[in-house]
């Protein structure tokens, strides 16, 4: 199986691939909601008002919801161009949002400037970290990353389960969560009258530079040389593939605690068990509806966050649950798969 | 017994076959020859039923009588029986030699019965083999004769043989060419494809020669010469390059009792001892996985052979020609620059401008045709791709050049221009070290000629004749 796009000019046909897949999720979702007989344009018509029904909706939750969306696809992008599968975001950014909310606890009078890289920096140094295992167990013994990030999700939301009620537990002791952060220690909001915040922009910025560090410099093209040919790039390329994969991986990893420590620092407030809806598995679907190329992960996070919103209208105006939006998310991931290797099929023809 | 009839097909926008008629008759050998591309390979699938035609009828016309099978209790079988050897390698790595003849061939036994018939048969068809080994044990050569036994197991009455010598030395060229003038004396009929001009003189009976799809020539064998089927196949006949004797500069690589691990474990390989200089070319004549392929990749300096024991000095900057083009030398979703480039950028950042230029400027150098810059490598024919190959480890000018089978597959014209470029490298002051599995090709190019046969470097006197070397690749003793 293969996820990586070619790299050759189909620029087009991946927009209608995209919006292909999209569009045939939200078909599949009104089909479900009408055999489980709801009231199919109530049901949408709450989607679209809890996506895009007001200032408030837009900006609150559709954007609110796509940041960690966006982070988190990058990571997976990043990992998949190198031809490794970064499972264990769901980890990742737990971890990082417990490093998060530790630093954010403990930056005592120290202003924004200050606060604010720390405990970003927490939150991506706690997300490489917790990769390193995966990375290592990769480069010694050869165990593919698929499965050790996936278990080691399971290990990191023990761990949030533990420091909610003990370590880092706030002062009262009585709430599983943690003490909230220091005003300096949050994000800004970037419009008033709105939840929405700094992590947006921070996620374009991220985006923008790897799609230059993947386009334009020697290490990213080692890296997708090291994704579409292995062999080909140690033999021929001389690229230390083991150890370029490792790097990357690692970057992934502190994408996605830098997600973690994004929506503590921006939304939450505190660590809480269960912070992340599943952010780390409906970014796969997010990175591979945008084709893993970083402008589209951005679109396609866009996208998801409006989901994820209007499912909360779904559920609050049609009172229809709303992980009803996952046959969305399967439908997306299942037409991505398909797309690209009989994609790769018709390229390679016959022979 | 086989009739084709203006059999037109196309992929895309390429017309692989334009109205070709073939027929093949009881008791022929009919050979099918072309060069890469020709669509040889097209047609026979075709005749096998495993792709439509677009245009034109394929027929197998059923006989009375069965050639020789004593066997027609299975009449799920259809009257006429055809077999197919592809050129791809169809058997079940993990599965015995017999397992993979039952799946051939449709048998239902197992266990006991089923190694007494599997016996039975390859005694029968006259190529050894030992039915109860695991296949991935087994040689390339050996792979290559269970895809024939599995063929003949059926029992088929006609065979269709798709390059079924490209892998292996001349004594078992001559011994796979026997036994299928033997089925064709049985009364079968054999398609027998092939780019090598004297097997298709030691075995056909007539030839087709086919050419951008088109038929340019099919007549009796005995009425042509090399020349007239060499003109058919591409045109006019290459040029011969004139031989420029080389005086050999300094040692550029120097081997002393060299040990190496060999990639699928066993004794290790050597001990080599052997030099290179500036100037020359050295082949080695070697059948696949007689050790050759660790020697040559240890000289390039892949990390993924180990050094045993002994040393290896290589001085200069290395360029390595692998010998599998799709994994390990070509990317075929990247570019041609992308692919250009690769291994050859040291900047931090790439300016995929001034790349696309450069690698513009070694198209034409070094005439890789049907894509620019910018299309992708997958466009490429073979050719054409290992000629990009050698676009990127030649325009770096390397003091040593390592090439592994490098016209493995190659039609007559893609393999002159590799060699003149083997030969210009040589002139340019390169050591010049090259393997390849066809012994005519060594005998051609080689300034000295080496023979590796079970891991060990067999002397062969200078000037050896064409047999002797074969002989030595076989391991079997020198005179």
């Amino acid at each position: 199986m293969r996820l990586a796009p070619p790299s050759s000019n189909s620029r087009w046909r991946d927009v209608g691939v995209t919006a292909g897949a999209f569009g045939l999720g939200l078909l599949f979702l009104a089909l479900f909601l009408l055999v489980a007989g709801f009231d199919v344009p109530l049901a949408l018509g709450a989607l679209w008002r809890g996506a895009f029904g007001s200032w408030y909706a837009l900006t609150s939750a559709t954007l609110v919801r796509a940041t960690p969306l966006i982070l988190l696809g990058l990571a997976f992008t990043l990992g998949s161009r190198g031809g490794a599968l970064n499972i264990g975001m769901e980890g990742q950014f737990a971890l990082g949002a417990m490093a998060a909310a530790w630093m954010g606890t403990h930056t005592g009078a120290l202003p924004g400037v200050v606060a604010l890289p720390m405990v970003l920096g927490a939150g991506m140094a706690a997300g490489a970290l917790w990769m390193a295992v995966p990375v290592l167990l990769r480069l010694r013994f050869g165990v593919t990353e698929v499965i050790s990030t996936l278990l080691l999700n399971f290990v990191a939301e023990a761990a949030v389960s533990y420091a909610v009620t003990g370590p880092l537990q706030e002062p009262s002791g009585i709430y599983p969560q943690s003490a909230s952060l220091t005003m300096a220690a949050r994000l800004p909001k970037l419009l008033p009258m709105s939840r929405l915040h700094l992590g947006l922009l921070i996620a374009f910025a991220v985006a923008v530079v790897m799609a230059v560090v993947l386009k334009r410099s020697r290490w990213g093209f080692e890296l997708r040389a090291v994704g579409a040919g292995p062999r080909v790039a140690e033999v021929s390329g001389r690229i230390r593939a083991g150890r370029l994969l490792a790097v990357a991986l690692l970057i992934s990893g502190a994408l996605a605690g830098l997600g973690g420590a994004v929506e503590v620092s921006g939304v939450s407030y505190a660590l809480y068990l269960n912070l992340s809806p599943g952010f780390g598995f409906t970014a796969i679907a997010v990175a591979l509806l945008g084709r893993l190329r970083p402008g589209g992960v951005v679109v396609a996070g866009l996208l998801f966050g409006a989901l994820e919103a209007g499912a909360g209208g779904m559920q609050r105006d049609a009172a229809i649950p709303a992980v009803a939006v996952q046959v969305v998310q399967a439908v997306v991931i299942l037409t991505m798969v398909v797309a690209a290797n009989s994609g790769q099929r018709t390229a390679n023809g016959n022979d | 017994m086989l009739t084709l009839s203006h059999i037109s097909k196309s992929f895309g926008a390429t017309l692989a076959l334009d109205d070709v008629s073939f027929d093949a008759a009881a008791g022929e050998v009919h050979a099918l020859l072309g060069e890469n591309g020709a669509g040889k390979s097209t047609l026979v699938a075709i005749a096998a039923g495993r792709m439509p035609a677009d245009r034109g009828e394929s027929r197998v016309v059923s006989r009375e009588r069965t050639p020789y099978s004593p066997d027609t209790s299975d009449d799920s079988r259809p009257t006429t029986r055809l077999s197919l050897v592809a050129q791809h390698f169809t058997s079940i790595p993990a599965f015995t030699v017999a397992e993979n003849i039952a799946l051939a061939a449709g048998w239902q036994e197992s266990g006991k019965a089923l190694g007494v018939r599997a016996r039975e048969t390859i005694a029968r068809i006259g190529l050894p083999l030992d039915a109860e080994a695991v296949v991935e044990t087994l040689s390339v050569q050996l792979r290559q004769r269970l895809e024939i036994v599995k063929a003949m197991a059926s029992d088929p009455q006609i065979l269709l043989l798709d390059e079924p010598t490209a892998v292996l030395a001349p004594r078992e060229v001559t011994e796979l060419l026997a036994m299928v003038r033997a089925f064709a004396a049985r009364g079968g009929a054999v398609v027998f494809i092939s780019h090598k001009l004297p097997e298709v003189f030691a075995v056909a009976d007539r030839v087709t020669v086919l050419r951008q799809g088109r038929v340019t020539l099919t007549g009796r064998v005995a009425e042509q010469t090399p020349r007239s089927l060499a003109l058919a196949m591409i045109g006019e006949a290459p040029a011969q390059p004139e031989r420029v004797a080389v005086t050999p500069g300094g040692t550029r690589v120097h081997a002393d009792g060299l040990l190496l691990r060999p990639e699928r474990g066993g004794t290790p390989v050597g001990p080599i001892t052997m030099e290179c200089m500036a100037g020359e070319i050295v082949g080695i004549a070697a059948i696949e996985g007689n050790g050759q392929r660790e020697l040559l990749r240890a000289m390039a300096g892949l990390p993924e052979i180990t050094r045993v024991d002994g040393t290896l000095r290589v001085s200069g900057a290395v360029g390595f020609v692998p010998e599998d083009r799709t994994t390990e030398g070509i990317i075929p979703e990247f570019s041609l620059t992308e692919n250009f480039v690769l291994g050859r950028v040291r900047e931090r950042w790439m300016d995929w401008g001034l790349l696309a230029a450069d690698c513009d400027l070694a198209l034409a150098e070094y005439d890789v045709r049907g894509g620019n810059a910018a299309s992708a490598a997958s466009a490429l024919s073979g050719g054409n791709q290992q000629k990009l190959i050698f676009a990127r480890v030649l325009s770096r000018q390397p003091d040593v050049l390592v090439a592994e089978d490098p016209t493995r597959g190659l039609d007559l014209h893609a393999a002159a221009a590799i060699h003149a470029r083997l030969r210009s490298a040589a002139a340019n002051g390169a050591a010049v070290i090259v393997h390849s599995s066809d012994l005519d090709e060594i005998l051609d190019l080689a300034d000295r000629v080496l023979v590796m046969a079970n891991g060990k470097l067999v002397t062969v006197p200078a000037g050896a004749s064409r047999d002797v070397v074969g002989d030595a690749m076989l391991g079997l003793p020198t005179p």
